[in-house]
């Protein structure tokens, strides 16, 4: 057999990345900790503003719209405080910032 | 967690302390029909799976908290036998 | 968190006691316009009641395991919402 190694499930970095708002979920059955919070739906994008990768469902911290271009958090700490729910919250992901402006060095790989 | 058939074992007999006695086995992921997919993950067993069993792995952090693997350096466990499967699909 | 489609149900009696009276779902992860990405999953499921068919959105990791806090169980995919609407405008129109 043709063994290659593959992470079991598909994770994302647990990192800060940029990303587009793209919609709003409604949800009215949802666990207790996403109360009262938007659960927006973010496409990370790359520096050229290309989509990559899955979209993600991040609640909302700074009162993000669509077609902003916002920072997500992807680690769950630094999410679930963020938008104040505590240490033990069901919460992977928050938008913890909207972007103005991105500077860059001419010819940075993007 | 993912489904996944269990394909073979690995014998090690250096290794991290907090590992004795635990039996590490071969995962292939396999899709909900069961399919094989590409791909392996070698998992600790916390069921007493067999050889060609549909088992249910967890991976990451979340698979410390399995029976026996706290504080042990585990990032997929085997934690259930795949009894039946019900698919809403055609 | 990231949005999935419920496809199916596993069941299995022989499994990590945390997981005792857990439903656990098969999930098809998807984009935003309801297009599978990726392999199906297994998730526990926190809401209780999400079923065949339904549009949901899932957590990923340790932080999955949170959402039966106190209690510990071993999981790393779970249902967290199910969702009534994506409001999703058209991406031409708000450049």
């Amino acid at each position: 057999m043709n063994f290659t190694y593959l992470p079991a499930t598909p994770r994302n970095e647990e990192a800060m990345l940029l990303a587009r708002v793209i919609g709003e979920v409604v949800a009215t059955v949802k666990h207790p900790t996403h109360e009262e919070r938007k659960a927006l739906l973010v496409q990370p994008v790359t520096l050229d503003g290309a989509d990559y990768g899955p979209t993600l469902v991040s609640l909302d911290s700074v009162d993000a719209g669509v077609g902003d271009l916002v920072l997500v958090t992807a680690e769950g700490y630094s999410a679930m405080t963020s938008v104040g729910r505590g240490t033990q919250a069901p919460i992977d992901s928050a938008v913890i910032g909207v972007v103005d402006r991105v500077d860059l060095l001419p010819g940075s790989p993007r | 967690m993912i489904l996944a058939r269990v394909v073979g074992s690995v014998v090690a007999t250096r290794k991290d302390p907090r590992l004795e006695g635990k039996k590490l086995l071969i995962l292939r992921p396999v899709s909900p029909k069961g399919e094989e997919q590409p791909g392996y993950v070698i998992a600790v067993d916390t069921v007493s799976a067999g050889y060609r069993e549909t088992v249910i792995a967890v991976s990451g952090s979340s698979a410390r908290m399995a029976d026996g693997c706290k504080d042990r350096p585990v990032d997929t466990a085997i934690i259930g036998i795949v009894d039946s499967l019900s698919l809403d699909e055609p | 968190m990231q949005l999935g489609r419920v496809i199916g149900r596993v069941w299995s009696t022989v499994k990590d006691a945390s997981l005792q009276n857990q439903r656990l779902l098969l999930v098809q992860p998807c984009n935003a316009s309801g297009a599978a990405s990726g392999r199906p999953i297994v998730c526990t499921d926190a809401t209780g009641s999400a079923g065949a068919g339904e549009l949901i959105y899932w957590c990923r990791g340790r932080e999955a395991s949170f959402a039966f806090a106190p209690l510990e169980v071993v999981a790393d995919n779970t249902v967290v919402g199910i969702v009534d609407e994506l409001h999703v405008p058209p991406r031409d129109a708000e450049e």
